[in-house]
């Protein structure tokens, strides 16, 4: 079995596999260059930008979206889109701070209940969109509201503790490294190792072409509910970064997420059709968009216009990411 | 004679299979349970009454449907923030006086087609998919209104607007009620009789032979767009001279139910096949369900779970998509 995909893989023209390692290049170049201007631009305006302190502060408020933007990268690369995200960050972080409720002896539970009321969002998603066969626009729109009402009857006001250990760890450092920077690194981690298992190759196949990979004994199905699952657990761990973050519960804290994550798969190059760009790119993209909002921030601008502010950037970021060569906008 | 019997057999069935009258058996089920649960449920005044709740969504949902019908993945998450935003400029603008009231309802319609044009122009020329262009629109327009209040809402409507909505007119049936019938009317009209809606059933079903029969995609994707917009400001500005006073997220919560009206009328999701006959009775139902639960007592939350529950199961009845192996 095992040698037999391989050998599906390199028998592929080799002309095409240079067309995708070069269509690769050109998305991923202008992510970087985006990156490298926002960095620049915040570097002039905060001039403690490369402090320790500093950087412990912005990653730790990175982190949350750069764990969606891999959850919402793994369902866009098979085919799919998750728009109840967001809603699986509030339910998971609302559920694990009452679980903990304060006590620093759960926090393992905690993780345990936050990633598995992920994955459990995820499955949902998953059977709904591959067995069941509906849109994954509408249906996950139609599951976030569910997921979001959920989560106004497990927390119907913002409250509850985040244990201590958990808020003070967040904000430390290992051997001179903050553990929200770590975080990130085992974040992408995470996904260079899923990268290598035969489920993600499966769900590239499927997002590239279902009818292609179903020929080719592809369980197309099952990849598409898994790779909605994998989503929700990440999402769930971006909601234990968030908790520890913040250090309290809300229950209205996915609102911005659903289009925040998409955002940042565009902007780092995934293309929405599915089957091509990875989460590295999406990571870079969170990331550009957060220093964005951070660089606004520096230029002073009003609190009543830093939101709208905010949403011109990210329409901006994603017409320029759409109109830059190779992407796969068009149909 | 079997086969006149045949005949009407299989007649029966294509009016029976009909989402519109599915619904519609829906729609009176649902009164009929509230009634036995609670008596009055289906009095004259308390139906007139859902009826006019079930007005703004159905406004609202008309410019979903001409974005749905457009197909390409249309669809427009941007309405319930664009409804929200025009009754909060109109609320200002008016500020209780009737003096006002032309200008209070012109300016939030003017910016509501502008903020559509947007979108169209985002999703044409930049070909920025439908739900990620209305998405961040959507996040646009929430700063707009938080950049325009300062954070709090302010202004009255004017009560001519109140009158017109709220005043009883026939039979003790609110005005709300005619200028949604009437919307109804002009709108099924035009989407059935006039090139313009030809155009839009024609592009929503295939675009390339649209194009190769002269019409104009672009400019009907536009229009499409631009009309979405400017019913939700419409709903947004009725909803406004129902509660006379706004606040912040007066509409927000009418952009999902308004794709579920539409869906629910049996509108196809990926365009060309449906109309505005069927939305209507959708959001008849879906208002009549709401009512429903909130006379069962059931907490708010309990009704955006059921709000996405109803929407997924009508999706499964007659949404599916087709399987891999044919």
């Amino acid at each position: 079995m095992r040698t037999d995909t391989a050998k599906v893989e390199t028998s592929s023209p080799r002309k095409t596999v240079w067309r995708f390692v070069m269509d690769l290049r050109v998305q991923a170049l202008t992510t970087w260059v985006l990156l490298a201007i926002a960095v620049t631009l915040d570097a002039i305006l905060q001039p403690t930008f490369f402090t320790l302190y500093s950087i412990t502060s912005n990653f730790a408020t990175f982190v949350p979206l750069v764990l969606v933007a891999i959850a919402q990268t793994i369902v866009v690369v098979g085919g799919g889109l998750d728009l109840s995200l967001g809603a699986v960050v509030a339910l998971s972080s609302v559920l694990a701070v009452t679980i903990m409720g304060g006590r620093g002896d759960r926090i393992g539970l905690g993780f345990l209940v936050a990633v598995g009321a992920g994955a459990a969002c995820g499955l949902a998603n998953g059977l709904i969109v591959s067995v069941v066969r509906l849109q994954p626009l509408i249906a996950t729109l139609a599951t976030a509201s569910i997921f979001s009402g959920l989560t106004l009857v497990v927390l119907p006001k913002p409250g509850g503790n985040v244990p201590a250990v958990m808020t003070e760890a967040y904000r430390m450092a290992v051997a001179g490294i903050p553990v929200s920077v770590l975080a990130v690194v085992v974040a992408v981690a995470l996904w260079l190792l899923l990268t290598r298992t035969k489920l993600m190759r499966h769900i590239y196949a499927v997002g590239g072409d279902p009818a292609a990979a179903y020929a080719s004994l592809v369980p197309v199905t099952r990849v598409r509910t898994a790779s909605y699952v994998l989503a929700g657990a990440f999402s769930g761990l971006a909601a234990m970064a968030l908790l520890a973050n913040s250090g309290s519960g809300d229950p209205f804290v996915g609102a911005d997420i659903a289009l925040n994550s998409i955002a940042a798969v565009v902007v780092g190059g995934v293309a929405l059709r599915g089957g091509r760009g990875g989460a590295i790119g999406a990571v870079v993209g969170a990331i550009v968009l957060a220093i964005a909002s951070n660089v606004l921030f520096f230029f002073n601008v009003p609190t009543t216009y830093r939101q709208l502010a905010n949403g011109l950037v990210i329409i901006s970021a994603l017409a320029l990411s759409v109109l830059s060569p190779g992407k796969g906008a068009k149909r | 004679m079997s086969t006149i019997s045949a005949f009407t057999s299989l007649r029966w069935r294509k009016v029976a299979t009909n989402p519109i009258v599915i619904v519609s058996i829906i729609a009176v089920a649902l009164v009929l349970v509230g009634q036995l649960v609670s008596p009055g449920f289906a009095a004259y005044g308390q139906v007139i009454n859902m009826l006019r709740v079930a007005s703004f969504l159905g406004v609202i949902a008309i410019g979903q449907t001409i974005v749905i019908l457009s197909g390409g993945e249309g669809i427009d998450l941007s309405v319930g923030k664009v409804a929200t935003f025009a009754a909060i400029i109109g609320s200002r603008i008016m500020d209780g006086r009737d003096a006002n009231i032309v200008v209070g309802v012109v300016v939030p319609l003017v910016i509501a087609v502008i903020l559509g044009l947007v979108n169209g122009l985002g999703i044409i020329y930049l070909r920025i998919p439908p739900f990620v262009m209305t998405l961040g629109m959507m996040g646009v327009v929430q700063g707009l209104m938080l950049a325009y209040t300062g954070g709090t809402a302010a202004g009255r409507a004017a009560p001519a607007l109140t009158n017109l909505v709220n005043g009883r007119v026939l039979f003790s049936i609110p005005g709300a009620l005619f200028i949604w019938l009437l919307l109804g009317v002009v709108i099924t009209g035009l989407l059935r009789r006039t090139r313009l809606g030809w155009d839009l059933y024609a592009v929503g079903s295939n675009r390339t032979a649209a194009n190769l029969s002269g019409i104009s995609v672009k400019r009907t994707v536009l229009g499409a767009y631009v009309m979405s917009s400017m019913f939700a400001g419409l709903g947004g500005l009725l909803l406004l001279g129902y509660t006379e006073s706004v606040f912040l997220d007066l509409a927000d919560q009418y952009t999902l139910p308004s794709v579920a009206a539409v869906v629910v009328g049996g509108t196809l999701i990926s365009g060309g096949i449906g109309g505005y006959v069927g939305t209507a009775v959708g959001a008849i139902v879906l208002t009549v369900l709401e009512s429903l639960l909130t006379t069962l007592n059931m907490p708010n939350a309990s009704r955006i779970i059921v709000d996405g529950v109803v929407l997924l199961l009508l999706l499964a009845i007659y949404g599916r998509q087709k399987r891999l192996r044919a």
